[in-house]
């Protein structure tokens, strides 16, 4: 009797298990392409932008499209109001990491409280904020739906070993956590400030922002790696943009499929016994040449303070603080 | 397995803890046996494919190049990889064109000559198929064996085509022949005595077929007139979520001027301060989720001009314009993919004309 009841225990369990999976798998045919409504029921505020003009004539203007027809990020080139009735409806959720190990975490104050007048106003936002020093985070009032995460991590002597390990925990923090908590992530270096608004224009599948320093200088001048044996090996004829490392970015699952590139890369120097001429930003750059962006930031949306700002550069976004490399990394 | 008698609360079966444990893992156990054995069958897993990619399609709706995502294309899932190119490289001081827009304010690139590099943008869009739609109803099907012809020198070269002839007479189909990777497929579709509903019913058809077909067969859909040729190169550089094109009579004017319909009653109105482009119906198209939503939505709302007595202006053109100005192209062709040399002068700005318009007797043509 016991046997039988183990029996008919196990059909009805074999039964409910067939019952589900069958009705799971209809209930997804059901639905084949679910149908957005497609008439918006708000035209007055679209009708509040003037009509593209299609002839005209610029004559210092950036860059406004790669020849792979990716969109160059600068003021003018699009119309914020109209992005953020495209966007806002979305209820997106954006993280943003940054690593403040050792003395950096002084600047934490500034860049967050910098972020929370200029960074995505008026969207969800996750910070996170990577150091060795918990307790050295300060307090900084964050605004509705926005939130700090503190990560601890290990703290390495050489500030080029902190550097290149950046790639290896943002992959793993994406896979841990960032995933399921937000849309969009954007990568940046904590020794910078927000000066004007950085918003869903810059939102992408890949995000990269073109480095201040080698924007109007031929490709053979980038800094690119240019020895051989590194996995950053760039050659003379090859390159794009030089990017900049303290800023990148794109959608989840895009950003830890380039850090997790990015990181394989680092491991593989290592064990040739050799380092990037710019750490991971050599690696960014080469991995940029093969898996191009989708969007690209102007130099508004990583500037350095120390250069004077050429005309064609209409609204800086995001900039250094100026410092002392020396003491900092002491 | 023999445990001792426990008494457990409600004991129905009598069992030891142990045993429904057991129990418990063996359902478990089976539940993921089953989905992976569902996972095995490959009509199951591309369309689980489709569908996740179809989510992410939805959530990254509007970005640039904006309005992107659906079917698992190189626009929403994964980055594609180049392999190592030599070209050129691009100066970020000196845009390659002064004399028009580039991208509109949305950030959707209008594709003008000299913007854009073939060679990077093949190597990105490699694994893509392209589905080429075209109707040729009664008489219409004489512009065929031109077009296929023309299309098999410019369009697309290099990737893989499917054209998609909706024709209500299969028989008259002209054999033309294809290059490699490219084939017909014929699709009897019913006509229309007016030639206004055969129009009308262009959008019905195409969301129809969507479903049944085109999401299992194609990456990219575009929807072209039959009665064109194609005289330029017509490549990937227009493939994206949504594309439409600037009609070649009207991307200079203001919007008020633009023949969008101005009648409050049909679904495709669209009053006077409002309206970025006009879009031709002639060309448009973008990933198949993106065209499956687009000829729906402008079908239902014919139905709706249908069932109120009135008909939109410029019949589908008319529908295709208010859905694109509420769900921005990803995508803006300039007039150099839709000309029309007998009509419009070309001016100095258009380099290249890439599908013309063929000479045709109106009269003649549309009646049966």
């Amino acid at each position: 009797m016991r046997r039988h009841r183990l029996a008919i225990g196990l059909g009805v369990c074999l039964l409910v298990g067939t019952v589900l999976c069958t009705l799971w798998v209809y209930v997804e045919d059901w639905l084949p392409v679910s149908y957005v409504p497609y008439y918006l029921p708000c035209p007055e505020i679209l009708s509040r932008y003037p009509q593209p003009k299609l002839l005209e004539q610029r004559p210092t203007e950036l860059l406004t499209l790669t020849p792979w027809l990716a969109p160059i990020v600068s003021e003018g080139t699009f119309n914020a109001e109209l992005l953020q009735h495209i966007y806002q409806p979305l209820n997106l959720t954006i993280g943003l990491t940054v690593f403040a190990v050792g003395k950096y975490t002084h600047f934490v104050q500034h860049f967050l409280e910098s972020a929370e007048l200029f960074f995505m106003h008026g969207y969800r936002v996750c910070y996170y904020v990577f150091t060795d020093d918990p307790t050295a985070i300060p307090q900084v009032p964050l605004g509705p739906g926005r939130r700090l995460g503190i990560i601890p991590i290990q703290r390495h002597s050489r500030w080029e070993e902190i550097s290149t390990r950046r790639m290896e925990i943002i992959s793993q923090h994406i896979a841990k956590r960032a995933h399921r908590e937000v849309d969009y992530l954007f990568c940046v270096d904590v020794d910078m400030v927000f000066r004007n608004p950085w918003g869903p224009e810059t939102l992408g599948d890949l995000v990269a922002a073109i480095h201040p320093g080698y924007y109007a200088v031929p490709r053979q001048q980038f800094p690119y790696e240019r020895r051989h044996v590194s996995t950053a090996f760039v050659a003379d004829g090859e390159g794009d943009f030089y990017y900049g490392g303290a800023v990148f970015g794109g959608r989840v699952a895009n950003v830890y499929e380039f850090t997790r590139g990015c990181h394989m890369a680092i491991l593989a120097d290592k064990a040739n016994g050799i380092m990037a001429a710019w750490q991971e930003e050599s690696h960014l750059n080469r991995r940029f040449i093969s898996h191009k962006p989708s969007k690209v930031l102007s130099p508004e949306y990583l500037w350095d303070d120390r250069k004077r700002q050429p005309p064609s550069l209409k609204l800086i976004r995001f900039s250094t603080l100026d410092k002392d490399t020396s003491w900092l990394r002491s | 397995m023999l445990h001792a008698r426990q008494d457990l609360p409600g004991d129905f079966w009598g069992k030891s803890s142990k045993s429904w444990l057991f129990l418990i893992l063996l359902f478990i156990a089976s539940f993921g046996f089953y989905s992976n054995v569902f996972n095995w069958i490959p009509r199951w897993r591309q369309r689980e494919v489709s569908q996740s990619c179809e989510a992410h399609h939805l959530q990254g709706q509007r970005e640039s190049p904006p309005l992107s995502k659906g079917d698992c294309c190189p626009d929403t899932c994964r980055v594609p990889r180049v392999p190592r190119m030599l070209y050129p490289k691009a100066h970020v001081l000196q845009p390659p064109r002064v004399d028009v827009l580039l991208m509109t304010p949305w950030f959707a690139p209008i594709i003008w000559d000299g913007t854009y590099d073939s060679a990077i943008l093949d190597a990105q869009f490699r694994n893509t198929t392209i589905g080429l739609t075209v109707f040729a109803i009664k008489k219409y099907v004489v512009f065929l064996k031109l077009f296929l012809e023309t299309a098999e020198k410019y369009f697309m070269v290099g990737h893989r085509v499917i054209y998609y002839i909706l024709t209500d007479r299969p028989a008259d189909v002209p054999q033309i022949p294809l290059q490699e990777g490219r084939r017909v497929v014929i699709l009897k579709v019913r006509n229309y005595t007016r030639w206004q509903d055969v129009v009308l019913h262009r959008m019905e058809m195409i969301s129809n077929f969507s479903q049944q077909r085109f999401l299992h067969e194609v990456d990219y859909l575009v929807s072209a007139d039959v009665d064109m040729k194609f005289s330029d190169h017509v490549g990937v550089e227009i493939l994206s979520s949504l594309f439409g094109t600037l009609h070649p009579g009207f991307y200079a004017s203001d919007r008020q001027r633009f023949t969008y319909e101005r009648r409050p009653l049909s679904q495709a109105y669209i009053p006077e301060d409002e309206g970025d482009f006009y879009y031709a119906a002639a060309l448009y198209g973008g990933s198949v989720a993106e065209v499956y939503r687009l000829a729906t939505a402008c079908h239902q709302a014919t139905l709706i001009d249908k069932a109120n007595g009135i008909e939109a202006v410029w019949h589908e053109e008319s529908h295709l314009n208010k859905y694109l100005l509420y769900h921005k192209p990803t995508k803006v062709l300039s007039p150099e993919y839709v000309w029309d040399e007998r009509m419009l002068r070309k001016p100095p700005y258009l380099r290249r004309l890439r599908y013309v318009a063929v000479p045709k007797n109106h009269a003649q043509i549309r009646s049966r």
